[in-house]
């Protein structure tokens, strides 16, 4: 794994960043293997020629392929100790082969409910400062 | 034509979505996640999760296999603007799916080109005991077409 960040309930704090996750360039390879793994074979994202068809310079990568990294994200800061019971995302700009995406995650709220402790985080995909692929949230339940 | 209101409640047919061990690997290795709770049994086994799990967004790879909904959609007015899942309990490998795919939803908002449409698509997925794994949402913008 990338990342050896377990989160820890007691020492997070409303408003603190987490270690960010670069991810490797994305590549037209990857966009065809995620195309057989998930079953969404529209070829907006495997065929350049009809990418140009439909007005994209070529071929853009499948948004849930996004939410594939950030999920990797979370599921590496949650590591043992805690349990992803929500997880959402709004599409933003669309993500190209070559486009290194950073997930990041900001602590939005530290809270408990019928004796369980949660967090709910803030999540971001960009390929670029400033230039958002992916934003949205999750909520972690803590053992 | 826009949606009519009248869809709200509508379900396809439930069917079965096989959760296969080599399935979960292709999935991990397509993102290049490389956290072993999805592949190493003997890693997973001494985690909390008591075994192989499924990733977070594995639940696409469902809606894909099925839940035809008797609706009439066009899909080049579909966006696909918003993805959600709640968790409930683990999707591990071996597991038989329950799956059904229905409309949760549907609401208009003005957007910068005009009023838009917003449909809520639900597809549960219950486990063996008949509990209730995951719901995938999917959020999709109904666009109106300019030309």
């Amino acid at each position: 794994m990338e990342l050896d960040t377990a989160l820890n309930y007691e020492s997070l704090r409303e408003g603190q960043q987490l270690e960010p996750l670069t991810k490797p360039p994305v590549t037209k390879v990857q966009l065809v293997k995620y195309a057989g793994a998930s079953g969404d074979f529209n070829p907006l994202h495997t065929d350049d020629e009809f990418a140009q068809k439909v007005g994209m310079d070529g071929v853009i990568a499948h948004g849930m392929l996004v939410m594939g990294f950030l999920g990797q994200y979370i599921m590496e800061i949650a590591g043992n100790s805690a349990e992803l019971t929500r997880f959402r995302m709004r599409f933003g700009a669309v993500t190209k082969p070559g486009d290194r995406i950073t997930c990041s995650a900001t602590v939005e709220k530290v809270f408990e409910e019928n004796n369980e402790r949660y967090v709910e985080l803030e999540l971001k995909a960009e390929k670029s400062p400033g230039e958002v692929v992916g934003s949205g949230m999750a909520v972690l339940r803590f053992h | 034509m826009d949606l009519d209101k009248s869809i709200i409640g509508l379900s396809g047919k439930t069917f079965i979505f096989e959760v296969e061990k080599r399935h979960l690997r292709k999935f991990a290795e397509a993102i290049g996640d490389a956290n072993p709770l999805y592949f190493d049994e003997e890693y997973a086994s001494n985690t909390p999760y008591g075994g192989l799990v499924a990733p977070p967004t594995f639940p696409m790879a469902v809606g894909a296999n099925g839940g035809d909904l008797p609706l009439e959609l066009d899909t080049r007015r579909m966006l696909h603007g918003e993805q959600e899942f709640i968790y409930y309990y683990p999707i591990r490998p071996g597991d038989r799916l329950e799956c059904q795919m229905k409309v949760a939803d549907l609401y208009e908002r003005e957007g910068k080109s005009g009023s838009m449409q917003f449909l809520v698509l639900d597809t549960e997925m219950k486990n063996e005991e008949g509990k209730t794994a995951a719901i995938s949402r999917t959020n999709i913008i109904y666009r109106k077409l300019t030309t």
